[in-house]
């Protein structure tokens, strides 16, 4: 015989539980959301070091990044001649080469005179050498003696500089003891190693650095003619260049700064394990709050077994609970973090951006805990014998 | 489930139980015999540990049967699978002592968890959960949570819960002993009442006098063996 007429719909049974215990349900989904926020900020902390730290390598203008073969970073620099540049430069498929001198230089903050040590980048002004719209814009203004460019994401320690010029104030500070004028502002963010930076010219970076020697640069920009394929010029420079200098795409150039961050200091790990604790914390509330939730309900669970209930009904009963519990301490927690990316955007200007593969990586995450923590409390429902009610 | 008219609701032959193993083994049911037609209600009593709940749970499907025969309904439960067991109990309505509701449902959500493992359509649960709560008059209740009901309610709750999927057997261990005179008799009234209506069977374990009255039969326990009650007087 067939049944035309709907079926009962079934109890949800998982969800009247939780709901009937309020102050468990908040305490459950405070929990999930507090480890949620957790995974949420040491991924975004994570990522903002690693996306600041390349925001510079990326500016570049050209396909082929030179270093000193024993450069590893911005902030483990070496230096090497020019004349490899210009060597460079006679190899079939290159069109331009441009050096840049890199250096932490004293600046002195207009506000309260105090000396921060800050960025700074020389670059010739006649080359578009950064793909930054703040330094093409002004770039021409640096064949002026004593003028930079300041970094609009620069920390608050070098002064309000940034509001001020945009103000229309004229701004001089001092730099390693020489008066210079802030000539524009353009924007790079600050990195796990580099507070702010300044862009200035090549004969102004060796006035305001006098120990810098000309002619011995740290990174030079390599750019091809339209048609040249960056595998074979690469390889032609290798067979050309004696090895004190490396030459690599600026991608390549771009991931060995990841690798060092994330190999040669203790950032990345730091980050990584933040999570697994985050995750731990988490799978650890949930099983709390299950197996409390288990426990209690232990005499009723034995009483729908004595109706006649299989366990894989309990089984389910639980389990959906703990998905329940997952997607709404999920979402206060992705809320959360997000007004928290938010502040320490603006606090320390760190690009913390949301992804949504990262918000899809969390709730599995979120779901994996839960699901894991219901799996070790459901344990208990083995115990729950229905002839011991009686 | 499939079940045999002509065979009697309960039937029971050389049933022996123990608990604990080994040197610790010891026997709680001797040789116990009984046969309970369909449609019969009957009052099971006898001193505390003399072995009724026991038997009870053993009936209930709740236990594995060790040593002798019991049959529910024609379906023998000696060496019965977990899944055979299971199924076994969704024949038989259970009154606890306690009430054993569920805290986090309603009156009404209580006795539709009955029907959550019967093929029935919305409509039918609906009218018969109304009727049931209408019978043991609490349809002015149905939205309350247990900790709002009194223990009379409670039980009242519990036999609707029990009766709601018109079970074939009631079991019912001692559930009056939570309730005062007055709302116990009144509870046995309202089980008997309905159970005679749906043809049901009712063994019911009691330690109160003033509702022996109701039993067809009454049967007497005492330390693991089956007495028969006439021998004892009234």
């Amino acid at each position: 015989m067939t049944k035309i007429t709907p079926k009962k719909k079934p109890l949800f049974l998982s969800w009247l539980q939780l709901r009937k215990e309020r102050a468990r349900l908040i305490v459950a989904i405070a929990g999930i959301s507090f480890a949620d926020v957790l995974m949420f900020l040491q991924m975004g902390f994570r990522g903002a070091l690693f996306s600041s730290a390349v925001e510079f390598h990326h500016s570049l203008n050209g396909e082929i990044v030179m270093t000193s073969s024993r450069s590893r970073s911005l902030i483990s620099l070496d230096r090497f001649t020019d004349h490899r540049l210009y060597q460079a430069a006679g190899i079939t498929g290159v069109a331009s080469v441009s050096p840049i001198y890199l250096n932490s230089i004293q600046w002195r903050n207009p506000e309260n005179k105090e000396i921060w040590d800050i960025y700074t980048i020389g670059i010739n002004p006649e080359h578009q050498v950064l793909n930054i719209a703040g330094v093409e814009a002004n770039r021409e203004k640096l064949r002026q003696p004593d003028t930079v460019l300041f970094n609009l994401g620069s920390r608050r320690e070098f002064g309000a500089i940034a509001e001020r010029f945009q103000s229309g104030e004229a701004i001089t500070t001092e730099i390693n003891e020489r008066q210079v004028q802030i000539q524009g502002l353009f924007k790079l963010s600050p990195t796990f190693g580099i507070n702010g930076y300044l862009v200035t010219s090549d004969v102004n970076f060796l006035r305001m650095a006098p120990f810098r020697q000309g002619g011995l640069v740290d990174v030079g920009v390599i750019k091809l003619k339209p048609d040249a394929d960056v595998q074979a010029v690469l390889a032609e420079m290798r067979s050309r260049l004696p090895d004190d200098v490396k030459v690599m795409t600026r991608d390549d150039y771009a991931k060995a700064e990841v690798a060092f961050w994330s190999a040669s200091t203790p950032v990345g790990y730091t980050f990584d394990l933040g999570v697994v604790i985050a995750f731990i914390v988490g799978s650890v509330i949930v099983y709390q709050i299950l197996y409390s939730d288990v426990t209690d309900h232990l005499p009723e669970y034995a009483t729908l077994k004595a109706m006649g209930f299989r366990d894989r009904y309990l089984l389910i009963v639980v389990f959906q609970e703990s998905l329940i519990l997952a997607v709404l301490g999920f979402i206060p927690g992705t809320a959360i973090a997000l007004g928290i990316y938010q502040i320490t955007n603006l606090a320390t200007m760190l690009p913390m951006a949301m992804d949504l593969g990262r918000i899809v990586f969390v709730f599995i995450l979120t779901a994996i805990m839960s699901s894991v923590s219901a799996a070790i409390a459901v344990r208990k429902l083995q115990t729950a014998d229905p002839a011991d009610i009686f | 489930m499939v079940t045999n008219l002509s065979k009697p609701a309960i039937s029971i032959a050389n049933l022996n139980h123990y608990y604990g193993q080994g040197s610790l083994r010891k026997q709680v049911l001797f040789d116990i015999n009984l046969q309970i037609n369909r449609g019969e209600i009957i009052i099971m009593t006898g001193p505390s540990g003399s072995g009724k709940t026991t038997l009870l749970t053993l009936m209930g499907s709740l236990r594995s049967i060790q040593e002798g025969n019991l049959s529910i309904l024609g379906q023998e439960l000696l060496d019965a699978s977990k899944e055979q067991m299971t199924l076994a109990r969704r024949n038989i309505g259970y009154i606890f002592q306690a009430h054993n509701l569920l805290n986090f449902l309603t009156a009404y959500q209580n006795i539709e968890m009955a029907l959550e493992i019967q093929e029935v359509t919305a409509a039918e649960a609906d009218t018969r959960i109304r009727n049931i709560l209408n019978a043991v008059g609490l349809e002015h209740r149905m939205d309350y949570y247990p900790s709002d009901l009194s223990g009379g309610q409670k039980q009242r709750v519990a036999i609707a819960r029990a009766l709601v999927s018109q079970p074939k057997i009631i079991l019912a261990d001692e559930p009056t002993a939570a309730l005062d005179k007055k709302s116990g008799r009144d509870v046995v009234e309202i089980m008997e009442k309905l159970a005679r209506e749906q043809g049901c069977t009712i063994l019911l374990v009691t330690h109160d006098n003033r509702i022996l009255d109701l039993a067809d039969r009454i049967i007497y326990m005492e330390d693991g063996y089956l007495v028969n009650r006439s021998d004892v007087a009234e």
